[in-house]
């Protein structure tokens, strides 16, 4: 596996690490108890596509899918800024799943045409889950899409899912990535590198 | 029915369903019962969830959204029988936040540590377990069936929490300070979580066969089930006192009951920080609820 | 609107009632039902229902107890033992006789 499928991986990895860590912030206070428990299991779907992919890039580095996911400083991480914002409304956090999740069909198709048969299996065991992602942001597309808090976060956010198609336009971080790298990584750090937790 | 055929039927295992007729005191214990139960899952997931955010390894924080999603879930079945009772769930919610209602002592308390996040999926959670096992029994038949599937997620829970324990003694010396120290400070509310040793014939929830346990009766159980564990470990209880004595029974230091009314009332460490969240979490989204909610009449 | 869940566990079982969830339309509802009874896989088949198109019935008349069509109605105990106790002396007879002649 050459150095840009790698990097193409853990960028894909990175998004959906990232976007599943802001997704679970919603864990107990989203605005409706069954809605709570469904995109708590899209967050986890979320997580584990990480998981995935990480797992075979740190095969390939002879490394750990945990390591990829918390060892590395901020600035080496390949998510794009869409992910990283704290987003405290449901309209915006729903209009950001709406977008991703537009955009991520695409990079997943992309995916599944790829010559290493290991990668293009896992793109298209993401994207049968990734059809129930899309099925729900779709379901509260059509509800809210009268909102103008839900309209105008689509408006505001849009311009910036350019960057997850694009490997070249990625680079730039939020300012809001080192504080979530700190939570995120804060108790694994605790303890010397290969502890087990 | 009258009153007292309606306790004979009871207490010799009769169930009653959401269609039969219910004595008006029946019926409002039950709702007070199951509606500070509701409130319990749904505030335990805030004591938990910061550390979604932080656990150290890709499985540990599957597991652990995974464990609070099912409390989650299980607040939405809870409430679903409350309010096929008769108390809509907004109203109990506005009684959560404002306090009129009430959540167990448990999940007043602060998690500081990673220790913490085992403390309670391992001890927590056991306590808890105990007395959902004896609500299998609930006379009341849709309380007891959603029973039926909580206690069947929680299995999953002890076990994470377990391992996580598990793993942090077998690591570094600071991974175990960590478990010991959340095990010193979580021990005294863990005691306190079975409620005062009221005799059962005392205690309406008994009496009605909502419970089919003892406080007391609840507590050696938990004892029993898991200081074995805790000293097998090599970790200490921080009660001097705790003994099993001749008659096979748990002796131990007289937990401290005003501290339980105390916190239970709202004036635990983190009573009123938690309910602000919950509050403000509601008013937040309520634009959503009534966007999702109006056209459903 | 509340909608009424029903799962099968296995192949073969009968639905059974799970509970029910609250959701605004039956898209919602199928996305809840789904997350609440089978996201751990542990349903094979759910039906769901509105509140509304459930028809309960508490009551049933039988004030002149037909047993006749339920295995209660036919207590055979005694009869059986009569038949039997009939056939036995029927063949000592027949032993008896037979010897006489």
């Amino acid at each position: 596996m050459d150095e840009k499928v790698q990097n193409t991986l853990l960028e894909i990895a990175d998004d959906e690490l990232i976007l599943g860590w802001r997704d679970s912030e919603w864990t107990g206070i989203a605005p409706l108890l069954e809605e709570d428990v469904a995109f708590s299991s899209i967050a986890q779907n979320e997580i584990g596509h990480a998981r995935a992919l990480y797992q075979l890039v740190a095969r390939e580095r002879g490394t750990t899918a945990d390591a990829l996911a918390f060892d590395r400083a901020p600035d080496e991480y390949r998510c794009a800024p869409i992910v990283e914002l704290r987003l405290l409304d449901w309209g915006q956090t729903i209009a950001r799943h709406y977008l991703y999740e537009e955009a991520d069909a695409i990079r997943l198709e992309r995916l599944k045409q790829s010559d290493d048969s290991e990668i293009a299996g896992l793109a298209a065991k993401i994207d049968r889950e990734e059809a129930y992602h899309r099925m729900h942001a779709q379901m509260w597309f059509d509800r809210l899409q009268g909102e103008p808090r839900f309209t105008a976060a689509l408006d505001e956010l849009r311009p910036q899912t350019a960057v997850l198609l694009d490997s070249e336009l990625r680079g730039e971080h939020t300012s809001e990535l080192p504080e979530l790298w700190e939570e995120m990584t804060m108790v694994r750090r605790s303890q010397p590198a290969g502890t087990k937790w | 029915m009258s009153e007292t055929e309606f306790l004979e039927y009871v207490q010799s295992g009769g169930q009653v369903e959401a269609t039969d007729e219910l004595p008006d005191d029946y019926r409002a214990k039950l709702i007070k019962f199951i509606e500070m139960h509701g409130n319990s899952e749904l505030m335990g997931v805030l004591p938990e969830r910061e550390w979604i955010l932080r656990a150290p390894t890709l499985q540990r924080k599957l597991a652990l959204t995974a464990k609070v999603q099912d409390e989650v879930g299980h607040s939405q079945l809870i409430y679903r029988v409350v309010e096929d009772l008769g108390k809509p769930r907004e109203q109990c919610l506005d009684d959560l936040i404002s306090g009129k209602s009430k959540f167990h002592n448990v999940f007043h308390y602060p998690t500081k540590t990673w220790g913490d996040v085992g403390v309670i999926a391992w001890l927590v959670d056991a306590a808890a377990i105990i007395s959902q096992k004896a609500l299998l029994k609930c006379s009341y038949a849709p309380y007891a069936r959603i029973m039926k599937k909580i206690c069947w997620e929680e299995s999953f829970h002890i076990l994470h929490g377990r391992d996580v324990i598990l793993t942090l003694m077998n690591g570094t010396d600071d991974q175990r300070e960590l478990v010991q120290e959340a095990l010193n400070r979580w021990w005294g509310p863990l005691m306190q979580f079975h409620g005062n040793p009221i005799a059962k014939e005392e205690d309406p929830m008994y009496v009605w066969r909502i419970k089919s346990q003892g406080n007391e009766e609840a507590r050696q159980q938990f004892l029993d089930g898991y200081v074995p564990q805790i000293w097998e470990l090599g970790l200490t209880v921080p009660d001097a006192k705790l003994r099993k004595n001749e008659d096979d029974a748990w002796e131990y230091s007289e937990p401290d009951w005003d501290e339980l009314k105390s916190v239970v009332t709202g004036h635990g460490p983190r009573s009123q920080d938690r309910l602000d969240l919950r509050r403000m979490a509601r008013e937040n989204s309520a634009w959503v609820r009534k966007v999702v909610l109006a056209e459903a009449a | 609107m509340i909608y009424e869940v029903f799962r099968q566990e296995r192949k073969g079982q009968p639905l059974q009632h799970a509970g029910s969830v609250e959701a605004a339309d039956d898209h919602f509802a199928d996305v809840y039902a789904r997350e609440q009874y089978g996201r751990r896989g542990e349903s094979t088949a759910l039906w769901i229902v509105p509140r509304s198109a459930v028809m309960e019935i508490h009551e049933f008349v039988d004030e002149l107890n037909r047993n006749y069509h339920r295995v209660d109605g036919y207590p055979l105990k005694e009869k059986l033992k009569e038949a039997r106790d009939r056939a036995v002396s029927a063949k000592s007879a027949d032993a008896l006789s037979a010897g006489e002649g």
